[in-house]
């Protein structure tokens, strides 16, 4: 008896070995799968134009070079403009940075207001709020550009800050309410009977402890900001385009020689910012991934 | 019923120490919620009536108030037949979208949930496309597919002669390019999607059709699956927005082309609404995408609030 079990153990634990290997190196292979278009953006920004036309996508450069760096910054062309991505680069962190603030603390407040402070409506508010989170923006694109005409911000970066508040709010809401609803009312009872008052609440109570909710909603509101192309391809300027859209006219700029090393450069370059927060702080954007997701 | 609870409470409060500034306190939340409430009163409901106010105009270059009927959704359906190349491009797409990224992103979700060592690596991999713009992954993936230095070349010069692939630059298969770049991008968060509906599963199920004698791929099949219906069904609803929405992967990749062989219905109404100074008729494209979007939308919204109202 006891020898027969071990018998099965062992031809088991000899399979399961295999099945291991096995689900390791499909892992792998989708970890190399999902990295070759990043490799192939870095190894080909280095390139020089030659090395490129007699190698191929994933041969490593024969000569290191940033001069495609240096163009897809300073002066490659973008439609008629020949000055690289630097002015829009710049325009995008002048669009983000007032946009994430702005549309973080009223949704914080809202966020607030709608967990805490329910009043008749309040509810149904939210729900119309939600729903604006899964329009698509196509059917607000029209009235919006001549909104931003009337209020005379249209092509300009103010007029895509406007935008990115406009349509940020009901995701920071959303996130702000879902967090704030797990902090027990009991809490708020307490203080109320105290005498504390509205702000006075938000600030010794709900604020300190808010920290990680600001962190996930400032990240997710960067990212979401920083790549969005659909507005600022519409409501932008020739001089407050963000990023994303120069480097969508870098790239479908079909006269010349075609660069794809300064392609690939200027791609790299639009994209290190978010990068770089995901790297910094991968474990807060799947949080908010996840919540504005599963919990819409 | 709960919120009514708690609104009586402040009601008592506000009785029993009266005065002034308890009022004051009762409009503290209505007056902070009221700019969003503008914002969201014009800027949403107000601009969705606006839209469809105007697809039934002749606006052409200039917003014209006029109405003049169902005109555009005539032309639309039977006299436009680039609509109907979008439409068609939507469905191809977004049925392929959908099922590469549940294929691929639940099987990478049950494979990494086996105590896998260097977990948050794979997981950091995986999902990394989903923090960069589809305009920078559209960028990388038009050359990787370009016709003659792209993928092409590399099997080439791996031996194979003869290989071609062109699907770029052709207007029967441009389409499955989209597809191949869009699945490339997000299936990362349908695994992660995946991810946390396989943690949330009860072990203990697990474990007691174990004792029963069931094997591991029986029992993902028979029970493990089946119980992540309610993340299938986010999933498919996620990736289905996504698709009708899909816009920056189209314009960076192909833009539309060649020809208009890759137009979808957000570049449609761009492309009629912007460049050709068509509103009325770009309205009525916005409408309908909207209604799509709507029809899908609302059911899920409801049916999730229903579920967190009775999990409370």
């Amino acid at each position: 008896m006891r020898s027969r079990e071990h018998v099965i153990l062992g031809s088991q634990s000899s399979i399961v070995i295999i099945v291991r290997i096995f689900i390791y190196a499909l892992l792998i292979i989708a970890a190399i799968y999902f990295l070759i278009p990043f490799f192939v953006m870095v190894i080909t920004s280095v390139k020089t134009l030659n090395d490129i036309r007699t190698g191929n996508l994933i041969s490593l450069p024969r000569e290191f070079t940033l001069k495609a760096w240096y163009k897809a910054w300073d002066s490659a062309c973008t439609g008629i403009n020949c000055e690289g991505v630097k002015g829009y680069f710049f325009n995008s962190v002048q669009m983000v940075i007032p946009a994430v603030l702005i549309s973080t603390l009223i949704g914080a407040v809202n966020g607030y207001v709608f967990s805490k402070w329910r009043f008749k409506g309040s509810e149904t508010f939210f729900t119309f709020l939600l729903i604006g989170c899964f329009i698509p923006f196509q059917v607000i694109l029209l009235p919006m550009s001549l909104m931003l005409g009337w209020i005379g911000i249209a092509q300009s970066i103010y007029g895509l800050i406007f935008v990115h508040v406009v349509y940020g709010l009901a995701f920071t809401s959303l996130f702000f309410r879902n967090y704030y609803v797990t902090i027990p009312d009991e809490i708020i009872k307490a203080a109320k009977i105290d005498g504390s008052g509205f702000f006075r609440i938000f600030w010794k109570i709900i604020l300190p402890v808010s920290a990680p909710i600001f962190v996930v909603v400032i990240i997710w509101q960067t990212t979401q900001i920083w790549n969005d192309f659909l507005f600022g391809v519409a409501f932008s300027g020739s001089q407050s385009q963000p990023v994303t859209v120069a480097l969508n006219n870098i790239v479908n700029t079909s006269t010349g020689v075609k660069e794809y090393n300064v392609d690939m450069a200027a791609a790299l370059i639009a994209g290190i910012p978010t990068l770089i927060v995901y790297i910094v702080a991968g474990k807060y954007f799947l949080r908010g991934l996840t919540a504005g997701a599963i919990k819409g | 019923m709960d919120n009514e609870l708690q609104t009586q409470t402040n009601a008592g409060n506000k009785i029993k120490s009266g005065g002034f500034l308890n009022s004051l306190e009762n409009i503290f939340p209505k007056l902070v919620l009221a700019p969003t409430f503008v914002l969201a009163l014009v800027c949403i409901y107000g601009f969705i009536f606006w839209t469809i106010w105007v697809s039934f105009t002749n606006s052409g270059l200039l917003p014209d108030y006029e109405l003049k009927g169902i005109g555009q959704y005539i032309i639309l359906f039977t006299r436009e037949p680039r609509w109907w190349v979008a439409i068609r491009n939507l469905f191809i797409f977004s049925s392929l979208f959908i099922a590469i990224c549940i294929v691929i992103g639940l099987a990478l979700a049950i494979f990494l949930d086996q105590r896998i060592r260097a977990e948050g690596f794979f997981k950091a991999i995986y999902l990394y496309p989903m923090a960069l713009s589809f305009i920078v992954t559209g960028t990388s993936w038009r050359w990787i597919l370009n016709p003659s230095l792209g993928l092409e070349r590399l099997v080439q010069q791996m031996g194979f002669a003869d290989f071609t692939f062109r699907w770029l630059v052709e207007p029967e298969t441009a389409i499955y390019t989209i597809v191949i770049a869009a699945a490339w991008q997000s299936t990362g968060f349908v695994f992660a999607l995946f991810l946390a509906g396989l943690r949330g599963i009860d072990n203990s199920i697990i474990k007691a059709a174990q004792v029963d004698g069931a094997t591991l791929p029986r029992i993902y099949w028979r029970i493990i699956i089946p119980s992540l219906r309610p993340v299938f069904l986010s999933a498919v609803i996620i990736l289905l927005h996504l698709a009708i929405k899909s816009f920056d992967l189209v314009m960076v990749l192909t833009g539309g082309g060649p020809g208009y062989s890759t137009d979808m219905p957000a570049t449609f109404m761009y492309t009629f609404a912007f460049n050709r100074g068509r509103l009325a008729f770009g309205a009525a494209s916005a409408v309908i995408m909207f209604l799509a979007v709507m029809a899908i939308i609302i059911p899920y919204l409801f049916s999730e609030l229903r579920a967190t109202r009775n999990a409370k």
